[in-house]
């Protein structure tokens, strides 16, 4: 950690400098392609409309998040605790998993009413099945002499559950809440494009009907800001409460 | 303090079918004795250790562990794996006194005898490491000063030094004998090194496989404290040398049978 990476920058800066010159050069229409001095400068003359969409879709992300963290981890653990369980669950939980979300939103919004309920599920739907099914990987990896390690203390099944396999899960929960958060934002879109009011996703639909498109591509590029921001909040909470954890995810079996 | 009176192990294999793993297992260990046993891969020594350790029950027999018979594992009965088995987000210290705390029999004197016992081990200024931040053979130490910390009685361990270097090795034997020197558990000790036997051992059960029996049970008259320098003597070489013909004469035996 001696110096930044500038590698990663410098390629998205370069991109963006082809994307501009190109548009230019090839006289491409702005509603085919904008060019993106053209969708900052579009973006900043309703800068005030475009932070309240921000802001819907990022409470819709954070709730949907929020609540796949708090049925994954206890449904994980469930799964991990028992194969009866576990010979219950799983099923149910591939077919959630196998139904198009897309194909689900509409239903519910009928169901539930146009507000923020139907979408915060959708969004809950996409995001956690990974987070599920990296915690069940991370419980049940616990190697087998520390169960057995465990089980020569005397402990006793829950014991076993929070003082060892819990922890041990931790590297892999984190890979999972990485991966949900990242499908928080697309699952969030995905309901917006259904039915809303607000938020960048209602944005991307009602601009790209009035042929607005840079004020679509300015939607994706927020949108991809967001996915990348809730991703490295990710990490830099392992990094902070779980050090150990994240520069050992490598080598953790060797344990 | 250890019993095993005509214990046998089968196992169910994945087709259903029978195997057993041990077979008319019969020793007795005194308190303070070291025992080490020796045998082929595959010989059930492994299994030996979990019956007296409540982690596997058997199947024929009985084990007894201070004269109580052993269905489960007990608070006097410590084990060493052969990999140290340590919790890879606790520190040293945390990691040695987690068996204490999970039964919930950490005191406040706890933590400093868990400090005493990783200088005796030459762990002193580890103990807020994690275990990555060590080599194997000090995690293994950790790990065995894990298992003392407990004040077993019974104190099982299973090719605790199969993982490590030959010099780490060596050196780490005489290390546990002047440990367990201050102790007084009853060890049982498994290994595939005869030399490692000799030199740590009260008595060497020799196993044979397929079923794991008891071949035969060598004493080792070596004076204690033991050192390297008992490795060139004429006793030293006639335990190593009536252990491994018997280990040898078995894989005959059983060649010829096939």
């Amino acid at each position: 950690m001696a110096r930044p990476n500038l590698t990663g920058p410098i390629a998205v800066l370069m991109l963006f400098a082809i994307w501009e010159g190109s548009v230019h050069a090839f006289g491409i229409r702005e509603f085919l392609l904008p060019a993106p001095s053209v969708i900052a400068s579009e973006a900043w003359t309703i800068r005030g409309a475009i932070l309240n969409h921000t802001l819907a879709t990022l409470q819709t992300v954070l709730l949907g998040f929020a609540a796949a963290v708090l049925i994954s981890l206890p449904l994980a653990m469930a799964i991990a605790s028992s194969p009866v369980i576990s010979a219950a669950i799983y099923p149910l939980l591939v077919i959630t998993q196998s139904i198009p979300k897309v194909a689900l939103a509409p239903i519910l919004i009928v169901a539930l009413g146009a507000n923020e309920l139907p979408r915060v599920i959708v969004t809950f739907l996409v995001a956690f099945f990974p987070l599920v099914v990296a915690s069940v990987a991370g419980l049940l990896a616990a190697p087998p002499e520390l169960i057995e390690l465990g089980r020569a203390c005397r402990a006793g099944r829950i014991q076993q559950m929070l003082r060892i396999r819990l922890p041990y899960a931790v590297p892999f929960v984190f890979g999972g809440l990485k991966v949900a958060a990242a499908l928080s934002v697309v699952g969030a879109v995905v309901a917006e494009f259904v039915g809303a009011d607000a938020g960048l996703g209602y944005l991307i639909q009602t601009s790209m009907a009035f042929f607005r498109t840079p004020l679509a591509f300015a939607a994706v590029v927020i949108l991809a800001l967001m996915g990348m921001t809730l991703f490295a909040l990710v990490g830099a909470m392992e990094r902070i409460l779980f050090p150990w954890s994240s520069s050992s995810q490598t080598n953790i079996p060797a344990a | 303090m250890i019993l095993l009176s005509g214990v046998g192990k089968t196992f169910r294999g994945r087709d259903g079918g029978r195997v057993e793993a041990l077979s008319d297992i019969t020793l007795r260990v005194a308190p303070g004795e070291f025992v080490a046993i020796v045998g082929a891969s595959g010989c059930g020594k492994s299994t030996l250790l979990r019956l007296v350790a409540g982690l596997v029950p058997v199947s024929l027999g009985r084990v007894e562990v201070g004269g109580e018979l052993v269905t489960e594992p007990r608070a006097d009965t410590a084990m060493v794996f052969q990999a140290p088995t340590l919790l890879p987000w606790a520190d040293v210290l945390r990691n040695v006194t987690f068996p204490l705390r999970l039964m919930g029999k950490a005191t406040s004197r706890t933590e400093d005898e868990a400090r005493a016992l990783l200088a005796k081990a030459g762990l002193s200024g580890f103990e807020t490491k994690l275990p990555r931040e060590l080599s194997g053979g000090m995690q293994q130490r950790v790990a065995i000063c894990r298992a003392l910390l407990q004040q077993p009685r019974v104190l099982l361990m299973d090719e605790p030094f199969g993982a490590l270097d030959a010099l780490t090795r060596e050196e780490m034997s005489i290390e546990l004998l002047r440990i367990w020197a201050e102790t007084g558990a009853a060890v049982l000790f498994v290994t595939h090194s005869i030399s490692e036997a000799v030199l740590l051992a009260d008595r060497v059960v020799v196993m044979s496989p397929r079923p794991g029996r008891i071949a035969d049970i060598i004493q080792v008259s070596l004076p204690r404290p033991r050192d390297f320098a008992q490795e060139g003597t004429p006793a030293f070489h006639e335990a190593a040398q009536r252990i491994r013909a018997l280990i040898y004469a078995k894989k005959e035996a059983a060649h010829g049978q096939a």
